[in-house]
């Protein structure tokens, strides 16, 4: 169908699937290098195994499918999804459990629904679910960040060579305070639980606040990059605030403040580079926005009356369930009908 | 006075890459050994041959008429002999032929007698009619008459008149240098359209990436003491298109299902001003224009050419390099690559740029879209092109309109910025020309349908007619029987008295049946049982009838058949012409080339008749051979 050779003859040469991968994965750095600061080269060690099992993931599939491996396996797309997977997954979780998300994220969530731009919800965010729902003692378990633990005795720990015992695996902060207030029954009122600083940190848990700082910093750079926009990340975390803010303000005892629920758990990761997926998300800026908040309000009901850990995942996922129809009603004017109708 | 601007959506910043071809002032391009004029130089009809092979023409003589009133004149660019009205080979991405005068110039270059007007002396019908035969045509690429865009709409006054100078395509100069050389001839020829579209103000846009040309607009309009705004617009791709030069001069935004006249505002190419000043005001007809010739060069220059010059002399005047392995017509964003440079330059070749493979490398493998929606963001019209993109793959016709595909103008920028390197463009291209070509079958069908409904109604009503005449005839010979019983009972019978009733009957039976019949004809099938009806009737008194007189009921009878003859062959005459109307007639959208061979062939048969007849003259005796090869 196509000729020969096409106007336009000039092309953005800084423009390719490639850099744009690249820059993600520059943008995590910061959060990487918080994470890797405060637990170790254990987080390194859970990054490059992920990545391993993607590409591995990917190149059985491209092969398959009869794709040029060169020019797909070299996009990073693989790779940025491996790393959200290795930074949403416990980070001494076991190494095979990475490597079932993994290829579960590229196999089945990727390219079984087409490969590249075809999937439909956020492969790393599949992963993260299809695991949770399986093994959910394992994914439950994390560390408090912060306490010195060897590299030998997490690599361990990672390999399977020890048991695993109650010491190295504790709950989230946003796990524990749940827990808490649930077990409390009143008698437990959220900002005695916060002096405990050693679990809670500054605003939202010891060690962890820092890496959702690190994200942020990563996401906001991205976005004066250009690569996204400021519609769905500002949309998610308006609408974990928001009503993290009306039941805080109605009952400040037993709901935590949005400053809370901003820093902990996967929020930070979640609304610059998960509801930020290009491919599995609205595409329209009203279209964005919408997304972001109902993922926002969604993870929130979750993360606080569910029975998981964190919301972002589903929330995430149930939210690319309802893309198509988001898009199509949020379609903008065009250039000369914007009085129209 | 401070022109407030506006801002247009969108957009792509590429490199300019102008300077290599305004170091040199507009040079005059040599005449070819040939010229090669196509007829067919810009939108809507073909424009007819005025020429003959073997022709004289002089330099601004019409060698094609307009063909209805979206066409342009086509002219001899010199003068000189027209060697051949031929096909050839046509400045298009398709490298398809076009019908075109080929002339051999006599190196005379003798001008037609010029006459130059006054256009506010003419009615403003009659300078449209003489842009039309001047050939002058949108320069800026579209190639769409002038004319035919010189009338305000009947409501709405044009507020704007904008003047397109901002040449946003890379390597393009040609209407720089000409501004800034011939900005006083612009500026004159922009009188010719404020007046015609009675336009209240002219804005002059130019991107601010070429302050030699602004500043020769300026000095012009200060000179000739106009009240015209040259204005410098923010240099970004594609602010040229005359959808975003009005948007950005007067915030107006012009939709793909809108006329710019009905939003008050016109917007024309400078170039094409020029050229409508020199047709009227000098009486010179478009045979030139100038052409940017960049690129992979020695030299790189614009050019003022003659329409009709073979690309190959003029890509020599600026010696290629030794790596240069293509050439394309318009700029790198929305030109395409001469298939030959064979084709002669015409009316839309605004620039050549020479091309190598560092220059124009080959485009990186497609990649799948992953909606990351760059291309929304440079849309100038604000369009969705990676969902238009996935509707066209899709062959889902029917979304991409819905999705306003027919407000794409193609200007390549969501090609230009996409990650994976789509060619979305091409797919947007596909899409429309897929959408054309269903309008275009449906329509065809349409037009069978009718065409078989009618013939069917038409099969019927011939059926009744002749039902009718056949009744008609057996009632005929029904009333001729009755007579000559009548009559031979009369012989017989002669003095049967009660003839009263009988008398009367039988001349009511006659003339009833006759102008019943007669009208039956003009009007409906309707008609047609009455006439069996009225036929049978007589049957009954006919039998004891006994008329008064032998004679009269005769005489009648007689009239009554001359009547009915003469309607049906009338109706028969009706007919044969209603067929002859229903049936298309092949002939009538013949294309030059079919006319001619038509005419050919007419006239080697009637020279054929001619011999014929001499030959029958002179041997009387075999007067029955020639019919033999006649047949």
């Amino acid at each position: 169908m196509m000729d020969f050779s096409t106007p336009p003859f000039l092309l953005l040469e800084r423009s390719s699937v490639r850099r744009v991968m690249l820059q993600v994965m520059l943008a995590l750095l910061p959060g990487i290098a918080v994470y890797a600061w405060l637990i170790g080269p254990i987080i390194i060690v859970q990054l490059v195994i992920a990545t391993l099992a993607a590409l591995a993931g990917e190149a059985l599939m491209l092969k398959l499918r009869r794709k040029p491996l060169g020019l797909f396996l070299t996009d990073g797309s693989a790779i940025v999804t491996a790393w959200l997977i290795g930074l949403s997954f416990p980070p001494l979780a076991p190494w095979w459990l990475i490597v079932v998300g993994t290829l579960f994220a590229i196999v089945v969530a990727k390219h079984l629904y087409g490969g590249l731009g075809q999937n439909p919800f956020n492969p790393a965010m599949v992963a993260f679910a299809a695991c949770i729902v399986s093994f959910p003692a394992l994914m439950s378990q994390w560390p408090p960040l912060g306490f010195d633990v060897s590299f030998a005795d997490q690599f361990q720990l990672i390999a399977g060579l020890v048991p695993r015992i109650d010491v190295m695996s504790g709950a989230t902060p946003l796990d524990a305070m749940k827990t808490a207030l649930k077990l409390g029954e009143g008698t437990v009122d959220v900002a005695t639980l916060l002096a405990t600083r050693d679990v809670f940190g500054a605003v939202a848990g010891r060690g962890w606040e820092w890496v959702a700082g690190g994200y942020l910093l990563g996401g906001l750079w991205m976005w004066q990059r250009k690569i996204i926009t400021w519609q769905a990340p500002l949309g998610f975390l308006v609408g974990l605030s928001l009503l993290a803010a009306a039941l805080w303000a109605w009952n400040p005892q037993q709901f935590a403040s949005p400053l809370f629920h901003l820093f902990s758990g996967g929020a930070m990761l979640g609304a610059f580079f998960i509801v930020t997926d290009p491919v599995s998300g609205c595409t329209t800026p009203k279209g964005k926005l919408i997304f972001g908040l109902l993922a926002g309000l969604i993870a929130y009901i979750i993360r606080v009356f569910g029975g998981f850990p964190d919301g972002v995942a589903f929330s995430v996922l149930l939210m690319n369930l309802c893309v198509p129809l988001i898009d199509m009603y949020s379609q903008p004017p065009i250039f000369g009908l914007k009085n129209e109708k | 006075m401070l022109q407030r601007l506006f801002s247009f959506k969108g957009g792509v910043k590429p490199e300019t890459r102008k300077t290599p071809s305004v170091q040199e002032p507009i040079g005059q391009a040599p005449l070819p050994a040939r010229l090669v004029v196509p007829l067919h130089q810009s939108i809507g009809g073909v424009p007819n041959p005025l020429v003959e092979v073997g022709d004289r023409v002089l330099k601004g003589q019409a060698i094609g008429g307009a063909d209805g009133w979206v066409s342009a004149a086509a002219h001899a660019p010199t003068s000189g002999t027209v060697l051949a009205i031929e096909d050839h080979i046509a400045a298009h991405p398709s490298g398809l032929p076009t019908l075109s005068v080929v002339i051999e110039p006599d190196g005379r270059d003798q001008w037609i007698a010029r006459t130059p007007v006054d256009h506010r002396s003419l009615p403003p019908e009659r300078v449209r009619e003489m842009l039309r035969d001047a050939g002058v045509v949108g320069l800026g690429g579209a190639v769409f008459p002038s004319h035919a865009k010189l009338t305000a709409a009947e409501a709405v006054p044009v507020d704007e008149l904008v003047i397109n100078g901002a040449e946003c395509e890379p390597y393009m100069t040609c209407d720089d240098m000409l501004m800034r050389e011939r900005g006083e001839e612009i500026i004159r020829g922009i009188a010719i359209f404020r007046d015609l579209l009675a336009a209240r103000r002219v804005l002059i846009g130019i991107e601010d990436n070429k302050p030699a040309a602004v500043a020769a607009m300026q000095q012009a309009v200060q000179q000739l003491g106009e009240d015209y705004q040259v204005v410098a617009v923010p240099t970004r791709y594609p602010a040229g298109g005359a959808k975003q030069l009005i948007r950005v001069l007067t915030g107006k935004e012009v939709p793909a299902s809108k006329r710019s006249t009905d939003l008050g505002v016109q917007c024309f190419n400078v170039a094409t001003v020029y050229t409508a000043y020199r047709a009227l005001a000098h009486g010179e007809p478009v045979i030139s224009r100038i052409v940017t010739l960049t690129g992979n060069l020695e030299q790189p220059r614009n050019w003022e050419v003659r329409l009709g010059t073979p690309l190959r002399d003029l890509v020599a005047l600026g010696k290629a390099k030794a790596d240069t392995d293509r050439y394309l017509m318009g700029g790198p964003m929305m030109g395409f690559e001469l298939p030959s440079l064979e084709a002669p330059v015409v009316k839309a070749t605004n620039c050549i740029i020479a091309g190598s493979p560092t220059m124009f490398p080959a485009n990186p493998p497609e990649m799948p879209c992953i909606r990351c929606g760059a291309c929304a963001d440079v849309c100038p019209h604000e369009l969705q092109p990676f969902e238009l993109y996935w509707f066209a793959r899709a062959r889902n016709f029917g979304k991409t309109q819905e999705y306003h595909i027919f407000d794409c103008i193609e200007c390549g920028c969501c090609s230009y910025v996409c990650p994976s390197h789509i060619p979305l463009v091409q797919y947007f291209r596909f899409a429309k020309s897929e959408i054309w070509s269903r309008e275009r079958e449906k329509n065809a069908a349409d037009a069978a349908k009718a065409r078989f409904e009618l013939r069917n109604a038409r099969e019927e009503r011939e059926q009744a007619e002749k039902a009718e005449r056949l009744a008609r005839a057996a009632a005929a010979r029904a009333a001729e029987k009755k007579a000559a019983a009548a009559a031979a009972a009369a012989k017989v019978a002669n003095a049967v008295a009660e003839a009263d009733s009988a008398a009367s009957a039988a001349p009511e039976a006659g003339p009833a049946a006759t102008p019943s019949a007669a009208t039956a004809v003009e009007e409906t099938v309707s008609v047609t049982p009455v006439a069996p009806a009225t036929a049978a009737e007589p049957e009954t008194p006919a039998v004891s009838a006994t008329p008064k007189a032998p004679t009269t009921p005769v005489a009648p009878a007689f009239d009554a058949e001359a009547v009915k003859k003469a309607t049906i062959v009338a109706a028969m005459e009706r007919a044969r012409a209603q067929r002859a109307a229903v049936q298309p007639k092949n002939t009538e959208q013949l294309s030059f080339e079919q006319k001619r061979q038509l005419a050919a062939v007419d006239a080697r048969r009637a020279a054929l008749q001619a011999a014929e007849s001499a030959t029958a003259a002179a041997a009387p005796e075999r007067v029955t051979r020639p019919e033999g090869p006649a047949e």
